[in-house]
């Protein structure tokens, strides 16, 4: 694989839901390193698109290239073994569980024993592993046996995100991950997404807020009514630009005029960002 | 990646760690609000005791603290299995009648077939926990509410108790194998040297988890705290063993019922499964998205309750040397739930310690108990019964309120 081909590549990925084209010959693509915004209207195929890719709703036709190599991704467990983590925006924890136990829940460290009951929880290096994991990603929580319902919404975020690094992902993808915060908290979480970055992840931003977007993507991918709608470098593109696309209203000839444009620029940023 | 420990970095402790920096004023707040629901049940129990101490010098006596603990122990095993249900947040309406039905099972086996009696203990055992497998096969396949799964179950197996005694409605247990469960007591030596163990093994079992910590640097490396634990239980368990030696000696039912406490309380605690349990009873959907069994670990905690209610009824037959028809019935059912939530155990699921089983036993048999002894008739007795249960469940429900109106739940 060469040191700039993308990490995960979706060429022509269509899904249809009866007569609804939800997804209609996309194409996606994120390389190591780099945030992607997935940004579009309510019901433009963002959560299609992400559910292809964790292995929730499988596409109709299309080609998905993982490091360069098509890959069939059928069930959510294809999708984590070849290192696609997904956050949705319900984060599924358990608030009545401490961070620790949330960390691990489903891949319990133990120590040893036979049979279900009498594997006994190895909570010392559930802890150790914890703190190493949190104050790497310097994700700031009271402390590691706090119960999750205790910590504040951006807090909770940061332990999903971090939960979904234990399985050592190449790619993260984040259902929302500012929705609901307040405006501290988004930053926390914002910079979380910068040290995703930071350790070479892969990382997909669906969001509505396009200031949160501009302020960690590196590329903002716009879908529309399932259609590929856009595909800017988030320095060279301005949020009017962007809501042109999400929308389509505007001045639709110059919209699309430069849309294309920024495809290829796009595709020069995508070298830079290889390089980078 | 680099490694820089960031000074946010949180910092690893014990809730004792937290509980101790944390002010008077909030520690009172916490006992109200039921964080530290446990204290506020031992609260209880001296109140109680006082109580009833004042209005009958008895109540205290050697020989009523001992007939106490043989009361409770058919009500606290039953009670082990509600805890799990619970945490859950489920219900099992059928473990009194399948701990009657157990109990019936084992005497006509006994008594009637001549089996051996712990073969015909380990099938009242069996017969418990297919129970308790259907009744959650069933819930969890067919996404019954658990509540009118064990409801049928209640009415199905009581018929059962009857049909297995058969005309006579009654039978009794005469092999010692069985009476000797609820009626053999320890010698002064023997009980002494059961504590010297027990505190012995507390001990280490407190070094070995300390020294882990401590060699993996989490945690507070100042011991004193698992010293203090350790004086703590111990002083019980000295004090323990000297009253009941005092009359008797130490009941083997006690040694059961404490040795089933301790054993699930570990299970909960200490392993993936009872990890599982919480996982659960906290936010299923979580549980399932983290690969956890959900439907498996739900019928897996209806066969322990199912198995409880048949040891407990086992205990309760040996105890009363009797099964009848009534075995299981009246308001068993109703006080095994109602101890745990007592105690402290939510009715709302994720919250709780196998501990409450013991200690809700104990807050209603010392009720049951001194009331007795003063000569209140049944109505009182429920009556009263009835408003500590009330009390506790308002706590339960204010306590979560709380903690969700400050974003504690």
């Amino acid at each position: 694989m060469s040191p700039d081909a993308p990490l995960l590549q979706l060429e022509g990925i269509s899904k249809h839901f009866g007569p609804v084209h939800a997804l209609d010959r996309v194409d996606f693509a994120v390389s190591a390193g780099e945030v992607v915004g997935l940004v579009g209207d309510n019901g433009a195929g963002k959560s299609t698109l992400v559910k292809a890719i964790a292995g929730i709703n499988s596409p109709d036709s299309g080609k998905i290239l993982f490091e360069g190599r098509e890959v069939s991704i059928n069930r959510p467990q294809d999708a984590t073994s070849l290192g696609i983590a997904t956050v949705y925006q319900d984060l599924a924890l358990c608030d009545n569980l401490d961070v620790v136990a949330n960390l691990f829940l489903g891949s319990e460290e133990t120590l040893g024993g036979v049979g279900v009951v009498s594997r006994q929880l190895n909570e010392v290096a559930m802890e150790n592993r914890a703190g190493d994991l949190l104050s790497n990603l310097a994700v700031t929580i009271p402390s590691l046996r706090s119960e999750v319902g205790t910590l504040s919404g951006g807090q909770r975020q940061q332990v999903a995100v971090a939960r979904s690094l234990l399985g050592e992902p190449k790619i993260v993808m984040l259902d929302e991950p500012t929705a609901a915060l307040g405006v501290p908290q988004t930053k926390q979480v914002l910079a979380l997404i910068k040290r995703l970055r930071e350790r070479n992840l892969g990382v997909v931003v669906i969001s509505h807020n396009l200031a949160d977007v501009f302020e960690v993507c590196d590329r903002i991918v716009v879908l529309r009514l399932g259609r590929s709608a856009g595909d800017f470098s988030s320095t060279e593109v301005t949020e009017e630009h962007v809501v042109a696309a999400i929308t389509g209203l505007g001045n639709n000839a110059g919209a699309r005029a430069e849309i294309a444009e920024d495809k290829a620029e796009a595709v020069d940023d995508d070298f830079e960002g290889g390089k980078a | 990646m680099s490694t820089t420990p960031a000074p946010t970095a949180p910092q690893a402790g014990d809730t004792e760690e937290e509980a101790k920096k944390i002010n008077p004023r909030e520690q009172l707040r916490r006992v109200v609000q039921g964080d530290l629901s446990s204290v506020r049940v031992i609260l209880g129990l001296v109140l109680i005791a006082v109580i009833f101490q004042v209005q009958e010098s008895r109540f205290l006596s050697a020989e009523n603290l001992t007939n106490l603990m043989l009361q409770i122990t058919t009500i606290g095993l039953i009670s082990v299995g509600i805890v799990y249900v619970l945490l859950l947040g489920e219900i099992d309406l059928s473990v009194g009648a399948v701990s009657g039905l157990a109990g019936a099972v084992m005497v006509v086996l006994n008594v009637q077939h001549g089996w051996n009696p712990y073969l015909a203990i380990a099938a009242a055992v069996a017969v418990g926990a297919a129970i308790g497998t259907a009744q959650g096969f069933l819930f969890s396949r067919f996404v019954v509410p658990s509540f009118v799964v064990t409801l049928a179950g209640l009415l199905t197996w009581q018929g059962a108790l009857l049909q297995v005694l058969g005309k006579t409605g009654s039978l009794n247990v005469t092999d010692p194998k069985i009476t000797g469960l609820a009626n053999i007591f320890y010698g002064k030596t023997t009980g002494w040297i059961i504590a010297v163990v027990c505190i012995v093994v507390y001990g280490l079992v407190l070094a070995i988890g300390y020294r882990r910590r401590v060699a993996a640097g989490l945690g507070d490396k100042n011991p004193l705290p698992q010293v203090a634990r350790l004086v703590l239980m111990a002083a019980i368990t000295i004090g323990a063993v000297a009253i009941l030696n005092s009359d008797r000696g130490v009941p083997l039912a006690v040694l059961i019922l404490l040795g089933f406490v301790i054993g699930m309380e570990y299970v909960v605690q200490k392993t993936t499964f009872g990890r599982h349990v919480f996982a659960v009873g906290g936010n299923d959907e979580a549980a399932r998205r983290a690969g956890i069994r959900v439907n498996g670990v739900r019928v897996a905690v209806f066969a322990i309750a199912g198995s409880m209610a048949a040891v407990g009824g086992i205990m309760a037959a040996s105890r009363l040397f009797a099964v009848n028809q009534n075995s299981g019935g009246n308001e068993l059912l109703l006080l095994a739930i109602a101890g745990p939530v007592i105690a402290g155990t939510s009715l709302f699921g994720g919250r709780g310690s196998v501990w409450t089983a013991l200690l809700g036993a104990l807050v209603i048999g010392s009720i049951s108990n001194g009331m007795d002894l003063l000569g209140l008739a049944s109505p009182i007795k429920y009556m009263v019964t009835g408003g500590v249960l009330l009390l506790a469940v308002l706590v339960d429900a204010v306590a979560k309120q709380q903690r969700q109106t400050r974003g504690r739940a």
